[in-house]
């Protein structure tokens, strides 16, 4: 009776532990996908579109995460076959310098203003 | 003198806004990925067309020699155009043409074939689309040149013309 409640409780914890990791995965299909945009509909991203390209890279998405590829290499094999572009969220390279500094360029311009503002008030 | 120094502040900086959006104006609203250097031929197994047997890259690409990868579909109507001039490179005897076909029906793509002609030596199926993503491929027609190394070396979105037709002669000289 023992031995039975023990293989019972392995085997629930096992089934368990198998769903949550497809949970897992697939919310991290849903992140990645859409994070890729369509290069066949460009303004949508892959998780939205119904291309053949589209379901294409969701079925090598799926394949890769099953192969157990990290989010970032996912991104990294997309990169190598279509640009940067493929991707919503630019990573910082000598292309994207402007589009990542300048915001922090005009915070702190904007701060140095209102603060030479401030103590001329004073 | 402080106001005129803000009004030139101003002036240059509406004139650098003008000048960027300006120079987009002329750009175009659609990417087309492009090959800025070799790219090694994916690692893959295939089906192939007429046996229906599984085929690895290396057993595919096995000669010394330039290959012509071609996506096509029996379902695409610029594949039809761009068919005779594959048709016409298949005749140069220092490359060899390799059909992908994509995501088609494969009586369909037989009779393609059957009644345009076969410019392939080989030809492989991608019935989900994943082996034309391992390529880089984004639609049909496209078509990939691999050299003697096994690297994609150039490649052309949409149907080729005669003007491509130039151009894949000159690289495979």
């Amino acid at each position: 009776m023992k031995i039975l409640k023990i293989f019972i409780v392995i085997f629930f914890t096992i089934s368990f532990s198998h769903i949550k990791s497809d949970e897992k995965n697939d919310v991290m299909k849903s992140k990645i996908l859409k994070n890729i945009r369509c290069l066949i509909c460009q303004g949508q991203s892959i998780y939205d579109s119904e291309s053949e390209f589209a379901s294409s890279i969701k079925l090598i998405v799926d394949k890769k995460i099953n192969e157990g590829m990290k989010e970032k290499k996912i991104y990294d094999f997309l990169r190598e076959k279509y640009g940067d572009w493929v991707i919503y969220d630019p990573q910082l390279n000598k292309n994207t310098y402007v589009l990542w500094l300048l915001p922090l360029l005009l915070f702190l311009l904007g701060g140095a203003i209102i603060f030479k503002k401030l103590n001329d008030q004073k | 003198m402080k106001n005129k120094f803000n009004l030139f502040i101003i002036i240059i900086f509406l004139g650098f806004c003008f000048i960027i959006f300006y120079k987009g104006l002329g750009n175009s609203n659609t990417y087309s990925p492009k090959i800025s250097n070799k790219k090694n031929i994916p690692i893959f197994e295939a089906k192939d067309f007429n046996s229906n047997a599984y085929l690895d890259s290396e057993k595919i690409f096995d000669e010394n020699i330039f290959y012509i990868i071609n996506i096509w579909a029996s379902w695409c109507v610029p594949c039809r155009t761009e068919h005779p001039l594959l048709m016409e490179l298949s005749k140069n005897q220092s490359v060899k043409l390799i059909g992908l076909n994509y995501r088609d029906n494969l009586d369909n793509a037989k009779n393609f074939i059957n009644e345009f002609g076969n410019p392939y030596s080989q030809i492989i199926i991608d019935n989900d689309g994943t082996l034309s993503v391992e390529f880089g491929a984004y639609g049909v027609p496209e078509t990939f040149i691999v050299d003697k190394n096994k690297q994609i070396v150039k490649k052309f979105i949409g149907p080729i013309n005669k003007e491509i037709v130039k151009e894949i002669k000159l690289i495979i000289k």
